[in-house]
């Protein structure tokens, strides 16, 4: 049963073989045995998932349940929820207790989802190997020597060691494609603005989006079809109309036009990953597809740009974590500055201070234009680059990431190895695009994942792609050994 | 750009960040990395480009002017680290 | 050497808005600590704001009260600073891009001519919440509850040449905002504050000097004094060839003198950025146009109005219009007199303004309402009472006894005009005061007005005052004559 997509757990519920509360059971004991060695759980919710199991098989009894009553999905933990401790993977919030829901909970809670968990992630989901997080480095199920890419890694390793059907992730510069791509799962980006970014802790609030990891295209667009949407608390969301995205993914393919950035097939990638999708590329074409070499010329500025905007926004966002009204407070502070800086200084973690004091550097009084207003610019013309690429073609596809998992600590004191691994995704945030990777195969038994990038709004269309690559191939289907 | 260490503390006490005195040097070299990273911003020419904030060119929505929260205080003062008679304390602030 | 003074106030005025400016609390004040903070308010992880329409509707009605440009798009941003009223860290303000950029303003000076005062830009934000020094030990205690209330912030130009140039520029302000009714004007409840900026350079140079900012003045008065001791202790320092140190000082009323802030001695680099959780505000031109339709009259349209209709001169009515709240009373005061407007402002300005200063009143906590007034005014004009017996009837509406008929009606001061009965009164006089009746009628002309008093005076004792003094005079003429 545990080997179950989403949209078969629905059919097993619907169809009475098995209930809510022995499905919740059945997760929960996975949960509690691998988690020790994956370590991708920072909390998980026995009872309040078994409540809500109850509570979902009665609503199905009742004959009220959505397609996703009663499946237990993880959560990130950087979602408030309430009552459960939300940690955002820091020693600041170690002993915070949200007293509200995030939004996108709200919308989980309201579908009868159970909330089997929440889930390890970089320190304010900053890191791209999930090493950040004050509870430890999360393991990659393919090998466990290796990370599962960040900042969703927990969500990313549990969904691959099928610990939990799905989960939900957040992609400010690829931290929900990276680590679905190094753990050979599905996670989609939707656009800037489509899910609600309340209730989701900030870390960069012009590039911050929540989305779904899953086993399949069409497991995100179930979970899509909760949690998208327009909501009135947050200011940046958008009031465009939703789709069901379940209802295109049957579409034929076949005319879709498809550009290969040349800047993405470059000097930077590793020649088997380069295969593995050009494979996965042939695999569209086979369904109709057609390609064409297109330009994305400021690729390369999108890495700076991004670690100015991100960092410069993240020292702004992370100034309420001062010790005052929640989270962690320093030993008998002597003074208010002593307060703040000590109860910050042990709160954070190295990256996390990294970024905040580029960020107050990039604003400071005489570098804000060189810096912080530069890279807006830049962002726009990498903006405009997308939209005169999407003039000609329907999606953009490459490679998500430069290269398969890598080993733990590898890159631990690198920082800029680190983000240069972010090539292919952060792009993507700066111009606020959707875009989901999938499975494309494996180089040394590690999995490789294909990025498909659409225009704004058309997480149906790629939904869509992604489903019909999914029933052309089986890569998705892999499961890590020791967890099937 | 390369940051030094007394560049270093100046922006630690900026973002009311401690940091211990051996890992300055660290700092200044990672820091002065990434900014060196950054830079690379420089090979392009945006003049006359106008900087976006947003990746969609949104406007507000703007709430009616209702009231909509109840009072939640001991709710939320249960994270708070010190309290008392309903106030938040912090260490005595001299004006 | 002789010093110019050079003022500019940047003035805060609590927008008066049910809910927050970027959540759903309430906005009320003297609640218990805390108790309408929300999480938006407090900044809790995740939360976000939410613009309040209303603050924004508000502030372009006071642009276009100062004849002010209200730009198409507007932006907010981030003030990034730590202090304990500060919850998030940051407070959202507005930097580039404000909400009404330049507009003008006319005040009064003293000796009647007027100034205009340049309005550089008025911009929103929220409030921070208060720090409690007392009553926490060796702790300060933190209140919320007024953190996210709106703010409009106004910033003058450095216009203003001396304290009471500010303090006029500050009550015109005032006025103009609760005329517009977008903020109560409470200057105890801090609802409206002033920061004032006071710098001194010799008389002719065009370069300003070093400035010093006199943080939260909250009454008129202590503007005034508080610039005045500023300007006092600038010079002192100049003359004796020091320097002014650019600071932030604050005012002790008690001890009259300004003191440096040690809280905000550091410069601060506040690292404004457009706030990436709220996008532009857009404006459009037909909501500009009807909210100017929709403008009340403000406080110089009133004036001149005043002028034009009641025939008043341009000091009365620049009393009576500088509050609405006056304005309206001495409207309805009129329309209650028959029109009588010359009694009815100089009573308003006069004995009713007396009487609430008295008592520390405002007019709209008068016992005397402007009917009441009016209804007496009414008895003034048709000769029922005389201006004198005015005064007992005005003091016993003051005290609750009732409206003016009433009043007269159980006092009996209803004014004697029967000639007949004045008559002989008048003959009473002359007959008991031969000695002066002898003295008048030997008096040249020019000083018979004068001595007719003494017999005006005996005939008011004798009837209570309630004879009607034309009457009188008329009568004694008459009878003094032979």
């Amino acid at each position: 049963m545990h080997q179950s997509t989403l949209a078969q757990l629905s059919t097993a519920l619907e169809s009475n073989q098995i209930n809510s509360e022995e499905l919740t059971r059945l997760y929960l004991e996975r949960c509690k045995q691998f988690n020790e060695s994956l370590n991708c759980f920072i909390t998980i919710n026995e009872e309040l998932a078994l409540a809500q199991a109850n509570a979902a098989d009665k609503l199905r009894a009742a004959g009220n349940a959505s397609p996703l009553t009663g499946i237990p999905i993880a959560q990130k933990d950087i979602f408030c929820t309430k009552g459960i401790k939300t940690s955002c993977g820091s020693k600041m919030l170690d002993n915070f207790i949200a007293p509200y829901d995030a939004t996108v909970i709200e919308k989980m809670n309201a579908a009868g989802i159970v909330n089997i968990g929440k889930t390890n992630m970089d320190e304010f989901a900053m890191g791209s190997s999930n090493e950040t997080s004050f509870y430890g480095a999360v393991k990659n199920p393919w090998d466990q020597d290796t990370v599962p890419g960040g900042s969703s890694g927990g969500s990313a390793s549990a969904v691959a060691a099928r610990l939990s059907p799905a989960a939900t992730g957040t992609d400010t510069g690829g931290s929900i494609r990276q680590p679905a791509s190094l753990c050979g799962i599905t996670g989609l980006k939707p656009t800037y603005g489509r899910v609600s970014r309340y209730g989701m802790i900030a870390f960069a609030s012009s590039l911050d989006q929540g989305g779904p990891m899953t086993q399949t295209a069409e497991d995100a667009a179930l979970m899509m079809n909760v949690i998208a949407g327009f909501d009135e608390r947050d200011s940046t969301s958008a009031e465009h109309p939703v789709d069901d995205y379940t209802t295109k993914l049957n579409d034929s393919i076949d005319g879709l036009k498809i550009g290969l950035p040349k800047e993405y097939f470059g000097e930077g990638l590793d020649s088997n990953i380069a295969k593995c999708v050009e494979d996965g590329i042939k695999e569209l074409e086979k369904l109709g597809a057609t390609c064409k070499e297109i330009e994305l010329p400021n690729t390369e500025l999108s890495i700076p740009a991004y670690y100015v905007v991100a960092p410069a926004e993240c020292s702004s966002n992370l100034s309420r974590f001062d010790g005052v009204r929640f989270g962690h407070r320093c030993e008998d502070p002597k003074d208010l500055s002593d307060l703040y800086c000590r109860s910050r200084g042990e709160g954070f973690g190295k990256e996390v201070k990294r970024r905040i004091m580029i960020g107050a550097y990039v604003l400071s009084a005489g570098y804000y234009d060189a810096y912080y207003l530069k890279a807006q610019q830049i962002r726009h013309l990498i903006r405009d680059d997308f939209q005169n690429a999407l003039k000609d073609v329907d999606v953009i596809a490459g490679p998500t990431a430069t290269g398969t998992a890598f080993k733990l600590n590898e890159m631990i004191d690198d920082p800029i190895s680190m983000y240069l691994s972010d090539l292919y995704t952060v792009s993507v945030n700066l111009a606020g695009l959707p875009a989901i990777s999938v499975p494309a195969g494996f180089v040394n038994n590690l999995p490789v994942g294909m990025q498909l990038i659409g225009n704004y709004f058309e997480e149906s269309r790629l939904l869509n792609i992604a489903h019909q690559f999914q029933q052309a191939t089986d890569h998705h289907k892999a499961i890590p050994g020791g967890f099937e | 750009m390369s940051l030094d260490k007394t560049e270093v503390q100046k922006i630690a006490w900026l973002a009311r960040l401690s940091i211990d005195e051996q890992d300055i040097s660290t700092y200044s070299d990672e820091l002065s990395n990434i900014l060196g990273l950054v830079e690379s911003m420089n090979s392009v020419d945006t003049n006359g480009i106008s900087p976006i904030a947003h990746p969609l060119d949104l406007t507000a929505r703007l709430r009616s002017d209702a009231i909509t929260e109840i009072n939640q205080r001991e709710q939320f003062q249960k994270n708070a680290p010190l309290t008392d008679a309903g106030c938040y304390l912090v260490p005595k602030v001299i004006e | 050497m002789e010093w110019e003074t050079v003022i500019g106030l940047e003035i805060h005025a609590q927008l008066a808005t049910k809910s927050k400016i970027f959540s759903g609390a309430p906005t009320a004040y003297g609640a218990e600590p805390n108790t309408q903070a929300c999480a938006v308010d407090l900044g809790l992880p995740g939360v976000l704001p939410v613009l309040n329409e209303q603050v924004v509707l508000m502030a372009i009605k006071f642009g276009l009260a100062i004849d002010a440009e209200i730009p198409e798009r507007s932006i907010f941003a981030r003030k990034n600073y730590f202090y304990p009223d500060l919850p998030k860290g940051y407070q959202i303000s507005q930097f580039e891009l404000p909400i009404v950029s330049r507009g003008n303003l006319e005040i009064q000076l003293e000796d009647g001519t007027t100034k205009t005062v340049g309005v550089t830009r008025a911009h929103l934000e929220e409030d921070a919440g208060k720090s409690m020094h007392e009553g926490f030990g060796d702790q300060t205690g933190i209140d919320l509850n007024r953190a996210g209330t709106p703010l409009l912030e106004i910033v003058s130009e450095p216009d203003m040449r001396n304290a009471k140039e500010a303090v006029a520029y500050m009550k015109k302000i005032h006025s103009i905002v609760r005329y517009l009714e977008i903020c109560d004007g409470n200057m105890q409840e801090g609802s409206f504050r002033c920061d004032a900026n006071v710098s001194m350079r010799p008389k002719g140079q065009e370069e300003f000097g070093t400035r010093t900012e006199l943080k939260n003045i909250n009454s008129f008065r202590f503007v005034e004094q508080a610039i005045n001791i500023e300007i006092e202790r600038q010079i002192d320092i100049l003359e004796d060839g020091g320097k002014i140190t650019q600071e932030t000082r604050l005012f002790d009323p008690d001890k009259n003198e300004t003191r440096s802030m040690r809280s905000k001695e550091e410069a601060n680099d506040y690292r404004y950025f457009p706030d990436p959780d709220l996008l532009p505000v857009q404006i459009e031109a037909e909501l500009i146009e009807k909210i100017r339709s929709e403008l009340p009259e403000l406080p110089n349209a009133k004036k001149q109005r005043f002028i034009d209709q009641f025939k008043l001169s341009d000091y009365d009515s620049g009393v009576l219009t500088a509050q609405k709240e006056i304005a309206d009373y001495f409207e309805t005061c009129v329309s209650t007199a028959e029109g009588e407007a010359k009694l009815s402002a100089n009573w308003i300005a006069g004995e009713l303004s007396a009487s609430l200063n008295k008592e520390s009143k405002d007019i709209t906590e008068s016992p005397v309402s402007a009917e009441m007034l009016g209804g007496m005014i009414k008895r003034i004009k048709d000769d029922t009472i005389s201006g004198k017996i005015a005064k007992q009837v005005f003091e016993a509406m003051w005290n609750g006894e009732g409206d003016a008929d009433s009043i007269i009606e159980s006092k009996g001061l209803k004014q004697v005009t029967d000639t007949g009965a004045i008559e002989i009164l008048v003959d009473d006089v002359i007959t008991n005061s031969p000695d002066q009746v002898a003295q008048y009628q030997a008096a040249p002309e020019e000083k018979q007005g004068k001595l007719i008093g003494y017999f005006v005076g005996q005939i008011m004792k004798q009837s209570q005052g309630k004879a009607n003094p034309k009457q009188v005079n008329e009568l004694l003429k008459e009878k003094l004559k032979s």
